[in-house]
């Protein structure tokens, strides 16, 4: 029977070909099963909350109990029963970590197998990260550096704690409680996530990083992150996420918020690795996500990079409100979706400010039976003389049995605007195949280096180690999908 | 033994017959011209010997250095020391010319047992070839045949010789879109590969690529077969009468 043990093993490593499929074994300390009025508040008294953040989640309940799940995206999933998921979890016996020696050492290993060991990462990176395990923020390291310079990095449970004046300013400023289905359900039930607020004048030292974990059964996720630059400041931060591999579906449900002062600027990168399903679109991430940065300030800048390579469903569009005159927001995106994955992802450009600017750079990658839509607005309102917009969405299909789909809406007030919109989609074609295998280089090789030359623009913008990490993934996420 | 052996081969496009019967011995440090008029077959005899999908052998058999190419994919061939340098340079957005290189030259490496250069030893190694080539340090930051003029492709294609050292090098119309300087250059560049251990085959069209690159043996592809050989004489008498005296000949 060697044979069939043979043919077992293979499978078994086919399937399992997403690394980061893995469970940690922890004690977990979980809300009981489905949302109520209840579940709200236990979360509320659970993070020990202020009655004005309690009111604001109930609020926010309220709100979505009355609203409906958006049906606009083309994408198709079974009717989610929000019942059927923990809206709170966290590893048990967490206790108020002093240091790193404190936490629980599997999840240090957790991370380790994500390939970030923390104390490494203490010493060798220069990247400050905020971890966060299902609901919780496990560790933070780096602040005290950071503290020094007047820079506040902490989950946002701790910031509700210490820096109450500036949670209840800035949550929901941006993204109101009302403003689509899934942030009205994170506004009611988010649990951790992490804040960030640079004072006037500083620049951040270093990369300010969050890497987030899904590791509990048919428990969902939903961070919120706030970060906020006063006038002159600059910090770029970076945001990683993995799941285990599991059978049934699990949603993830982000609001981040960000708000730029006078020529401050935001750098916000994600590399989004969650588990995608299996090739037949079984299990998998559902990523809902709402994001939005909000220029404030004059000359004021956002620039949004995300390289999607995961999730069973992508459902996200970071945007840029471009309130102060001369602002400038900016959108990178490379988004691969393979096998049975389903993405529809862009941004919105809200120009209200005058002589406000915006550059969007899509690239969306289609492989096996995937679905991929670039869906963007571009609004320029009726002050926002002589601004601009240059939108540029490229897609790649790669295989016969999957498709691109390019959704833009460009609302025009203001007759000094100028709004640019091209289009391309390309097939890897055989030439360029043949080409790289005449040179040695084999059919792996050469689609992930013609892949991620397709990409290039936006991966400049990611920052260097990540940049590198995102072409690995992108080379994984295609494995297979040609020849 | 020969270094490059094509036994009696044979290939069907699209159920049309295009090669019906080629042979041809190559030893090494031999160079050897294939001339022939449009629709001779010399383009694809160029793929099918690399390997491209869709020109497998219906009959015959190919070896290089005594070793069988016919179950073989391209990637393959290349790694085992058969180089193409291609009529029309593909273009490769946003491949980096020097990361492209360095991919192509460890891939070969590996394949023959030897240790991958780290960075600074090819940047360095390629940086020399490439002076040879007349190809500047921007035009290898710049993405594989992009925006390169036909000279400037078909200089890459040379450095890519050079950097990959292969066994047997076919040049299929290498002279297609050069001007007389340009000519110059890729030509010098191939004679200084010219060695006792490696072997050239030049597919063309025009005589005048053979005033550069002197052929030790000429032959005449007609109809998928090739109808006669010689010496560099062979292509002077193909300047002057035509093929299609040749041919009649035949």
């Amino acid at each position: 029977m060697v044979a069939t043990q043979e043919t077992i093993d293979k499978v078994k490593e086919v399937a399992s070909s997403y690394k980061y499929g893995f469970v940690t074994e922890l004690e977990a300390e979980k809300a009981p099963l489905g949302l109520s009025e209840d579940i709200v508040k236990f979360i509320s008294k659970k993070k020990k909350e202020p009655q004005w953040l309690l009111d604001w989640r109930l609020k926010a309940y309220k709100k979505w109990l009355a609203m409906d799940e958006p049906n606009w995206a083309m994408v198709n999933f079974p009717k989610i029963d929000f019942q059927d998921i923990y809206y709170y979890s966290a590893p048990k016996a967490k206790p108020k970590l002093n240091s790193l020696d404190e936490v629980d050492p599997e999840l240090l290993k957790t991370y380790e197998k994500l390939g970030i060991p923390i104390k490494e990462q203490e010493v060798l990176a220069g990247v400050a990260v905020d971890y966060v395990f299902d609901s919780v923020s496990v560790a933070t390291t780096f602040r005290e550096k950071l503290a020094d310079k007047g820079i506040i990095f902490c989950p946002i449970s701790e910031a509700v704690q210490n820096h109450p004046d500036l949670v209840k300013k800035y949550i929901g400023s941006v993204i109101p409680i009302s403003d689509n289905y899934y942030a009205a359900l994170n506004s009611a039930v988010f649990t951790d996530g992490s804040f960030v607020y640079v004072p006037k004048g500083v620049k951040c030292p270093m990369e300010l990083s969050t890497y987030f974990r899904i590791n509990e059964q048919n428990s969902g996720q939903f961070e919120r992150t706030l970060i906020i630059v006063e006038d002159n400041a600059y910090v770029s931060y970076l945001e990683g996420c993995t799941a285990p591999q599991r059978d049934e579906n699990q949603l993830h449900a982000a609001v981040v918020e960000l708000v730029a002062m006078d020529d401050s600027e935001i750098k916000y990168s994600t590399v989004q690795n969650w588990y995608p399903g299996d090739k037949d679109g079984k299990g998998g991430i559902y990523n809902f996500v709402t994001k939005r940065g909000n220029c404030l300030g004059k000359r004021s800048k956002v620039s949004w990079t995300q390289v999607e390579t995961g999730s069973a469903i992508t459902w996200k569009y970071p945007s840029c409100v471009l309130r102060g005159d001369e602002s400038v927001g900016e959108f990178y995106s490379v988004a691969v979706a393979n096998n049975a994955q389903q993405a529809d992802t862009g941004t919105k450009m809200i120009h209200i400010g005058k002589n406000t600017k915006s550059t969007i750079i899509s690239k969306g990658i289609s492989a096996g039976k995937a679905q991929n839509t670039y869906r963007g607005q571009v609004q320029i309102q009726k002050n926002a003389k002589g601004s601009r917009n240059f939108t540029q969405c490229d897609s790649l299909l790669i295989g016969d049995q999957c498709g691109a789909h390019t959704v833009p809406y460009i609302n025009q007030h203001t007759p000094s605007a100028r709004v640019e919109h091209e289009a391309t989609t390309s097939k890897i074609s055989e030439d360029q195949l043949f080409y790289c295998l005449q040179r040695g280089l084999n059919t792996e090789q050469a689609t992930s280096l013609i892949v991620n030359g397709f990409c290039k623009e936006v991966m400049k913008e990611l920052p260097m180690e990540f940049a590198v990490e995102a072409q690995k993934l992108i080379g994984i996420s295609l494995e297979g999908s040609v020849g | 033994m020969s270094l490059l052996e094509i036994k009696n081969a044979h290939l069907k496009l699209d159920d049309k017959n295009i090669l019906n019967g080629v042979s041809l011995s190559v030893n090494k440090g031999e160079v050897h011209a294939i001339m022939g008029p449009n629709g001779s077959g010399k383009s694809t005899l160029s793929y099918m010997l690399a390997g491209r999908d869709g020109y497998e052998l219906e009959e015959g058999e190919i070896l290089l250095d005594g070793i069988s190419l016919s179950e073989m994919e391209a990637d393959e061939r290349a790694r085992s020391g058969l180089f193409l340098a291609f009529q029309y340079p593909v273009e490769l957005p946003g491949v980096g010319g020097m990361s492209f290189l360095r991919e192509a030259v460890n891939s070969r490496r590996k394949f023959l047992g030897e240790e991958e250069l780290d960075h600074l030893a090819f940047v360095k190694e390629a940086r020399k070839e490439a002076s040879k080539m007349y190809v500047k340090d921007e035009m290898l930051k710049r993405a594989v045949n992009v925006g390169f003029s036909g000279g400037e492709k078909k200089r890459f294609e040379i450095l890519q010789m050079a950097m990959l050292k292969p066994k047997v090098s076919i040049l299929d119309e290498t002279d297609s879109g050069l001007d007389v300087d340009a000519l110059k250059i890729v030509s010098d560049g191939v004679n200084a590969q010219r060695n006792n251990d490696n072997a050239i085959v030049v597919i063309t069209h025009y005589q005048r690529l053979l005033d550069h690159i002197v052929p030790d043996f000429v032959h005449i592809l007609s109809d998928g077969v090739i109808i006669k050989s010689g010496g560099p004489e062979l292509a002077l008498e193909v300047e002057k009468n035509g093929y299609s005296g040749l041919i009649n000949a035949a």
